[in-house]
């Protein structure tokens, strides 16, 4: 018996490993090649598949629930196993390996926050809802502070590659996309670390809305943990090595809606009194079990303190980002008077200065990527988990730091802009935010139009030739030509055929006018075929 | 002065001046530009070749260009800030002395402005009939063309040199900008600049007077055609520029015909460019180079292209800007004494010539006179690289190519390496601010949008991965 348990606990381990390591590479990985093969990994997690409309595999998750109980917490959900990991750490390093104990479910608490999170999710009130959605707070935190540490160490084998004279590595920029979201990662992953810390899946079974959801179902499933209470010797090991603090020893049950599955119980039973077994049949336990729910405890209160500082960074944000709204409008007449620096040439050599962009006003609806079909269905079905941005091989994807749709993506032109061959954040999304699309059915999807500033052009404020927009224009919706300048000269300015027009923001990238363009791309409600 | 610029600095003395393999070690670290053949040679003492100015003077074949001085981060201070390493420059210039180099050539311009100051201080530890002086009136922003602005740089010439008299004074560049004539109207004839350089010289305050040339060729024409004595004339001459300066760009001249028209006039030449900015002292192209080594194995393409620019004897001095001291060391070899070319030697360097050329390189040898970009382009570095793979034959359109998938992502990833994104071709307004500045005559604003569009198509072909 003991050897077929332990077989269990090394089965979930190494399923565990290999689906942390798949998801996170995910986040990891720039080149685009990884997640051809293991961006499945992103699409079966239970939430973005519910958002995606996937019943497929939300059902198959809820049968195995059924059947297995919540393995799901255990081997898919890189959340989870990121807290088994934090949780292993803290056994180690405590040099007591048996620090667990039973607790009571907080189930007030555990209703209250799937109520509240259906509920905001429903409203369309996502943004602070996904602050706790276990598989996209995991996926901030591995964008937000995983992936800098991966590409230095490309970094550095692309300086030691370039010296070499090979191309094997090329160096990627490593940039902080959304201060407000890097914060927020920053607590999430303090608070979830804590929590695991102490009290291994703590999280998991107060907070997590999967948690509680799947608990719901794993409470009654053919096969759990239970405990032969002929057998039992009340050494208490079981309960001391239960991460889920569900194993009561006292009484020798077993919280199954807060069992994970991870059969280290199992394995730590020296006298194999606790099998993984069918259950259905079994009607005293099944009653035992029952009963064993209903005098749960009622009150504690504990406090939210995840969510309480979450949603507090998330008005300081929106006031950061009013403020600079309010600077960003200010700025055009600063930049005229900045793109006339074109110095006069004294001495031969040196480099002039770039100013940084500065993101224009991009009206109401912010500008998110085709496939989006509408910022309705962006804000509504994303779960803000940094996929796309992650993979975004043109700089442009970064998580808004507005409120409405705080963590989710929108497009930024100051680093490259959305290039016509590129559909990979459509390809990645696993939650049918971004759905996806073909090359060719992007170049006719209009996401925006450009908008020309006439007070800053470079052709009609100086009569600088340039006409780099209509140059770049892969839709060829820009043309020069004449008008009538401020001192009655020709200038040569920028025609924009709106029909054209699908927001892809090349003209805004390439036009030499800092540090606001003059072009830029204000975002559309709905997104239309041209 | 940190100590580790101190230990550095000894190191380079020390290792300046003793064994080869030290000497060969140091060229390897100090760029990829030339290697000092033979380090163990003693330098040749007393057999510099030289030539004979119209004045009488006796000038070295082998002139000091001072344009690319060497800095304190062991680079070229041509395009950077850094410190000059006046500790080297005084080193260098000693050694040149030493070994029979007479003739020091500098400019306002250079080197972000402090290449006279430099030199100054280097000379001023020589007695002064050791050496002549040779600058120039670099008033190339229209904001220098009023008469009192040219005179102002004029002046300060003789305070950052230490001198009273400049032996050798050039109107600069002239033939450049959009219309070169204009151009150089304004500059010295319209200000009355150069009856007050012909009235200095009179007076004894210039000693030559003469002028470099770069573009037009109506310009350089005219000034011939004037009514002016000119002492000397610099142009540009090298076994590539000689026949084919309408190859590497059509608005250049044949130096063939530059120094026909001098020789007519018997106006002695000084040399510049001889290694075309270097580009024929590090031969990119394997085969061009491979045909120079079958002929002497030994020889460096640098000891070519120098003893091709010193063999007409209408030569006065040919520049070399020698930023460190194993330049110095093999043009020294070179030139002590000159050994002439023979006819089989000369059609050997036009064979190369034409090899090198059968590649469609961009004429840029990054003389930064382009720079800086009022909107921020690094246009030499785009040259480099744009090169560098037309070279190595990563330049490749076709699709179907087997090398095509290598090619594209070393074109792009190089690059990326090579240019910031923010600095690259796509971001060329086609304001021209550039072309007029250089000597080359490059269309500037019209290779980058052939270099924009190549890259934008490789980006296309490459779909959702990048590289």
């Amino acid at each position: 018996m003991t050897r077929n348990s332990s077989w269990l606990k090394t089965a979930r381990i190494i399923l565990a490993a290999l689906m942390f390591a798949a998801v996170t590479i995910l986040f990891l990985d720039f080149t685009g090649l990884v997640h051809v093969w293991l961006g499945w990994t992103a699409k079966i997690q239970f939430l973005p598949a519910l958002l995606a409309l996937n019943f497929g595999i939300v059902i198959v998750m809820l049968i195995v629930t059924a059947v297995l109980g919540r393995i799901y917490c255990s081997v898919v959900c890189p959340m989870g196993i990121m807290q088994d990991i934090i949780a292993w750490f803290s056994t180690r390093s405590k040099k007591k390996r048996q620090k667990y104990h039973y607790t009571k479910a907080k189930n007030i608490l555990r209703y209250i926050v799937l109520g509240v999170f259906a509920v905001l999710m429903t409203a369309g009130l996502n943004s602070i809802a996904i602050l706790i959605a276990p598989y996209s707070a995991y996926g901030r935190i591995a964008q937000n502070l995983f992936a800098p540490v991966y590409r230095a160490g490309n970094n550095l084998l692309a300086y030691i590659a370039e010296r070499m004279d090979s191309y094997a590595f090329y160096p990627t920029e490593i940039w902080i996309r959304s201060l407000s979201t890097f914060i927020l990662s920053l607590i999430t992953i303090a608070v979830i670390g804590v929590l695991a810390w102490r009290g291994g899946r703590t999280w998991c079974n107060t907070i997590c809305p999967v948690g509680t959801l799947l608990g719901f179902i794993s409470k009654h499933a053919l096969f759990k943990p239970v405990i032969d209470k002929d057998k039992c010797v009340h050494c208490h090991a079981c309960e001391k090595r239960c991460k889920a603090s569900c194993i009561d020893s006292e009484h020798q049950t077993i919280d199954a809606s807060r069992c994970v599955a991870c059969m280290n119980c199992i394995s730590n039973c020296h006298i194999g009194a606790i099998q993984y077994k069918m259950t259905w049949f079994n009607k005293k336990t099944w009653f035992k079990n029952r009963s064993e729910q209903s005098d749960e405890n009622k009150s504690h209160e504990c406090p939210d303190s995840s969510a309480n500082e979450a949603s507090q960074t998330n008005t300081e944000s929106a006031e950061v980002s009013t403020a600079r709204r309010g600077f960003i409008l200010s700025l055009p007449a600063f930049a005229l008077s900045s793109v006339a620096a074109a110095q006069d040439k004294l001495t031969d050599g040196g480099m002039a200065v770039l100013k940084p962009r500065q993101q224009p006003d991009r009206g109401e609806f912010s500008l998110v990527p085709a496939g989006s079909g509408s910022y309705r269905n962006l804000t509504t079905r994303c779960t803000g988990c940094q996929l796309c941005v992650a993979n975004c091989p043109n700089g442009v994807l970064r998580p808004a730091s507005s409120l409405r749709h705080l963590m989710q993506p929108e497009m930024g032109f100051d680093k490259g802009f959305c290039r016509p061959e590129c559909t990979r954040c459509s390809e990645v999304c696993p939650t049918g935010a971004i759905q996806r699309v073909s090359p060719a059915e992007k170049s006719s999807i209009q996401i925006g139009h450009a908008v020309w500033e006439k007070s800053i052009c470079l052709s009609s404020s100086e009569g600088t030739k340039c006409g780099n927009c209509a140059r770049h224009c892969p839709n060829g919706a820009i043309e020069m030509i004449e008008i009538d300048g401020p001192n009655g000269e020709k200038v040569e300015v920028p025609s924009i055929d709106d029909g054209r027009c699908i927001g892809c923001g090349a003209c805004e990238y390439v036009c030499p006018v800092r540090p606001i363009s003059a072009i830029h791309v204000v975002g559309h409600e709905v997104h239309t075929e041209i | 002065m940190s100590e580790e610029q101190y230990n550095r600095r000894d190191f380079l003395k020390i290792a300046g001046t003793v064994t080869a393999a030290t000497a060969v070690t140091l060229a390897g670290c100090s760029g990829k530009e030339r290697f000092s053949r033979g380090g163990t040679m003693e330098l040749p003492t007393g057999e510099m070749t030289y030539r004979t100015a119209k004045n009488g003077d006796r000038i070295s074949l082998l002139g000091y260009g001072m344009m690319r001085l060497p800095t304190t981060n062991n680079k070229s201070a041509l395009e950077l800030d850094d410190e000059i390493d006046q500790e080297m420059v005084n080193s260098l210039v000693d050694e040149a002395l030493k070994y029979g180099v007479n003739y020091f050539d500098t400019s306002p311009a250079y080197c972000k402005g402090r290449s006279e100051a430099s030199l100054g201080i280097a000379l001023k530890r020589h007695p002064r009939d050791k050496y002549y002086i040779a600058t120039k009136l670099s008033n190339f922003a229209e904001s220098t063309w009023s008469r009192e602005e040219s005179i102002k740089i004029y002046e300060k010439s003789f305070k950052d040199l230490q001198v009273d008299v400049i032996d050798y004074m050039l109107l600069h560049g002239i033939g450049m900008g959009e219309d070169g004539m204009k151009v150089f109207n304004s500059r010295y004839i319209d200000n009355g600049i150069l009856d007050f350089l012909l009235e200095e010289r009179k007076k004894g305050k210039i000693r030559n007077l003469g002028f470099s040339y770069h573009g037009d060729i109506a310009v350089f024409d005219h000034a011939l055609s004037m009514d002016v004595d000119w002492d000397f004339v610099q142009i540009q001459l090298n076994y590539v520029d000689w026949k084919h300066a309408k190859e590497v760009n059509t608005r250049n001249t044949n130096a063939e015909y530059l120094y026909g028209e001098l020789e007519k006039r018997n106006i002695p030449a000084i040399i510049m460019e001889p290694l075309l900015g270097g580009r024929l002292a590090r031969i990119d192209n394997r085969k061009a180079l491979n045909k120079l080594k079958a002929a002497d194995p030994e020889a460096t393409p640098a000891i070519w292209a120098m003893r091709y620019a010193g063999n007409p004897s209408g030569v006065l001095t040919v520049l070399s800007g020698m930023t460190f001291r194993e330049h110095l060391r093999e043009n020294l070899r070179t030139y002590s004494p000159l050994k002439p070319l023979s006819a089989q030697e000369l059609d050997l360097l036009e064979d190369v010539a034409q090899t090198m050329l059968s590649y469609k390189t961009i004429p840029c040898n990054t003389c930064q006179y382009c720079m800086p970009c009022p909107y921020g382009l690094d246009i030499p570095s785009i040259f480099v690289h744009y090169n560098k793979c037309i070279n190595e034959e990563k330049y490749i359109t076709d699709e179907t190519d087997k090398n095509y998938i290598q090619a594209r992502r070393e074109f792009l990833i190089g690059y990326d390496r090579t240019v910031p994104r923010l600095r690259q071709a796509d971001h060329c307004i086609g304001c021209n601010k550039c072309s007029p500045h250089c000597p080359q005559r490059i269309d500037i604003p019209g290779e980058m949008k052939k270099i924009d569009r190549f890259v934008e198509m490789l980006k296309r072909q490459g779909g959702t991965t990048t590289v």
